[in-house]
């Protein structure tokens, strides 16, 4: 299996044009091999840049790259329901399942199992594959040792190596709640932070980040220097999730890094240029605190 | 088919953290206890609680002398490479007698459908199945014959699916509030390493520090606090999604307020939404605390079911802080 870099779903409420020019650029100038779009955390923001998805895959496509549509993570009503099924129908393209009711439609034929499916072990993993997933990508709160389990399977693993950890979602709104808005008036608040909304400790210690009703780390999971044991655990795919950053540069970066241009401990002084001082995390993998930050190799 | 001519009695689900509180739960009035082994199978992995082998065997046999049900959550996620402890739980819930397993693991209901397939299977809140299709398909491979509803719907919406689901649902009416969907929270998990889907605990205890900085009382969960208290203010425990946190210069209970969920006022609504059983929260209470919530619990079923308006029941000593909500049930929650 060869390795391959992947571009996440943009999580954020970005506008429209900012969504397009984004993916335009990840599909001109990145090193990457697979790039998956759509909307993951709030099915009120679909509308404002569902014009453009069509010309954001074809250009995708035209580069060369793998086009894969993530559906919803937390589907609560028919209307959500439908755009799922609609998603599942497309006979031509990729689907990632974030939400069982998307794994339910693609039964039987080529899928891939989203970060918020909770796989956790080798039997749910095996279910899946039967029911026609190829490629399942890991919750963030994976240890390596579940990953050597999984990757006995065969089926080509995906794990996130670069962004903010989406860490919990909800049927309320907090980016709402944050302007004493409710969720059905929410003038849509959440497209005013591109990274989502910094969240700290009462004492002033940065927390968390809050995506309208995503909640995701503030720390940046970054598994630059985990990559050679990564690759000797047998995962495949290697996911940047967008930010309001240079992710062309990320791109490159572990792109050097996998071809051996770049050793871990430049990688990660890069990556941290590149993300402008938001401090890293990677104790998931180290089956320790999500927020903790120990490398391996830098 | 109108349902609120054809609803029948709320079931009334309770929970059991030791053999008195089983005990406690079903001479209240319980319909059926539910319970999990003393492990890190089931979601209130706590120390001092839950049941040995022996205690459910004799706490089915208490149950169904009085003609109540055991249902055995076994609903964390087993743990890669390593199922066993998982596979003998539900081994142990038929050969104890249980009425249902709770499971979540997709892997599990897979294994129990294989290796156990007269066990009848409860869908845990921990699967998070939030829709008829998300539902249609854990009642299509695995036969589940209940879905415990995540807390993330309103009456509405919960009406809407009973109408378009082969199963009967169980929803949450009192206790602890998860205000993240159930099963894909892992807040816990990055502060402290443990967390409900893996370990069968949120915010534990074990992570828990208090600190006085000055005139307050700061209440830390690993690295980070959760929530800091004057001199006039009662200190809660630092439940991460329960926390006082600063978003743009402005403290809030961002979340969720220190409260629990408290439906009792809406269970005429929750019958005729279709419901088939209400579920209360509270596996890791005492005694004294499942037979008063039991015995509220059933004047009201009771009443609803007669049409009889709600008896006047005081509740307040009963929640976090003494603050309810109805949570999700109502749109304006969100």
């Amino acid at each position: 299996m060869t390795t391959q870099l992947t571009i996440g779903p943009v999580l954020f409420n970005w506008s429209a044009e900012r969504w397009r020019d984004f993916y335009f650029k990840i599909a001109d100038e990145a090193p990457v091999d697979s790039v998956y779009l759509g909307e993951v955390v709030c099915s009120k923001r679909l509308p404002f840049y569902a014009e453009y998805i069509p010309e954001v895959a074809e250009r995708l496509a035209a580069a060369d790259k793998e086009v894969v549509f993530s559906s919803l993570a937390l589907v609560m009503n028919n209307r959500e329901l439908a755009g799922v099924s609609e998603l599942a129908d497309q006979t031509d393209s990729l689907v990632e399942a974030n939400d069982l009711s998307a794994i339910s439609y693609l039964s039987g034929k080529p899928h891939i199992v989203g970060p918020y499916i909770s796989t956790y072990n080798e039997g749910t993993a095996g279910f899946f594959v039967e029911q026609g997933a190829k490629r399942i990508v890991l919750p963030p709160e994976i240890a390596a040792a579940t990953i050597a389990e999984l990757a006995k399977i065969g089926v080509e693993l995906e794990i996130q190596v670069f962004g903010r950890l989406p860490l919990a979602i909800s049927a309320r709104c907090y980016h709402a709640r944050s302007r004493n808005l409710h969720k059905d008036n929410c003038q849509f608040v959440c497209g005013e932070d591109l990274d989502g909304m910094e969240l700290s400790t009462v004492d002033g210690k940065e927390f968390l980040a809050v995506n309208g009703t995503q909640t995701l780390s503030h720390s940046y999971g970054n598994l630059a220097p985990e990559l050679s044991t990564l690759l000797e655990l047998g995962v495949s795919h290697y996911r940047l999730s967008p930010h309001a950053i240079d992710m062309v540069a990320v791109a490159q970066c572990f792109r050097d890094q996998l071809d051996g241009r770049l050793d871990a401990g430049e990688a990660t002084a890069r990556l941290s240029e590149l993300a402008l001082g938001v401090p890293f995390a990677d104790g998931f993998f180290h089956g320790q605190a999500g927020v903790d930050w120990t490398p391996a190799e830098v | 088919m109108n349902k609120s001519l054809t609803a029948k009695k709320l079931e009334l689900v309770c929970p059991a953290g030791t053999p008195a509180s089983l005990r406690a739960a079903v001479d209240a009035g319980a319909d059926t206890v539910y319970l999990g082994f003393r492990d890190e199978t089931n979601a209130r992995n706590f120390p001092g609680l839950n049941f040995s082998r022996r205690e459910l065997a004799d706490g089915v046999a208490y149950a169904h002398d009085h003609n109540a049900k055991v249902l055995v959550a076994i609903n964390t996620f087993p743990k890669a490479g390593d199922p066993e402890a998982w596979h003998q739980a539900v081994r142990d819930a038929e050969a104890c007698g249980a009425d249902a397993v709770i499971l979540a693991d997709i892997g599990l209901l897979a294994y129990t459908v294989e290796h156990h397939p007269k066990l009848r299977r409860h869908l845990s809140v921990q699967a998070s199945a939030s829709n008829k299709e998300a539902i249609r398909f854990y009642a299509r491979e695995f036969d589940v014959k209940r879905v415990v509803l995540p807390r993330v719907l309103t009456v509405e919406e919960i009406a809407a699916l009973n109408d378009n689901i082969p199963v009967e649902t169980e929803v949450f009416v009192f206790g602890g509030l998860c205000v993240m969907a159930e099963g894909r929270c892992s807040l816990s998990s990055y502060v402290t390493g443990q967390s409900p889907n893996m370990n069968g605990v949120c915010s534990p205890a074990s992570h828990v520090r208090y600190e006085e900085v000055g005139d307050q009382l700061v209440s830390k969960l690993g690295e980070f606090t959760i929530n800091s208290f004057g001199e006039d203010e009662a200190a809660g425990y630092p439940t991460l999604c329960k926390g006082r946190f600063s978003v743009e210069g402005s403290v809030s209970y961002l979340f969720e307020d220190p409260t629990s969920l408290n439906a009792i006022t809406m269970l005429d609504a929750l019958m005729k939404a279709g419901v088939t059983a209400l579920k209360i929260e509270g596996r890791q209470r005492g005694r004294a605390y499942v037979t008063q919530v039991v015995s509220a619990f059933r004047q009201a079923v009771d009443a609803a079911s007669r049409g009889e308006a709600m008896p006047d029941l005081d509740m307040s000593l009963l929640t976090e802080g003494g603050q309810d909500t109805t949570g999700a049930y109502q749109k304006t929650w969100r």
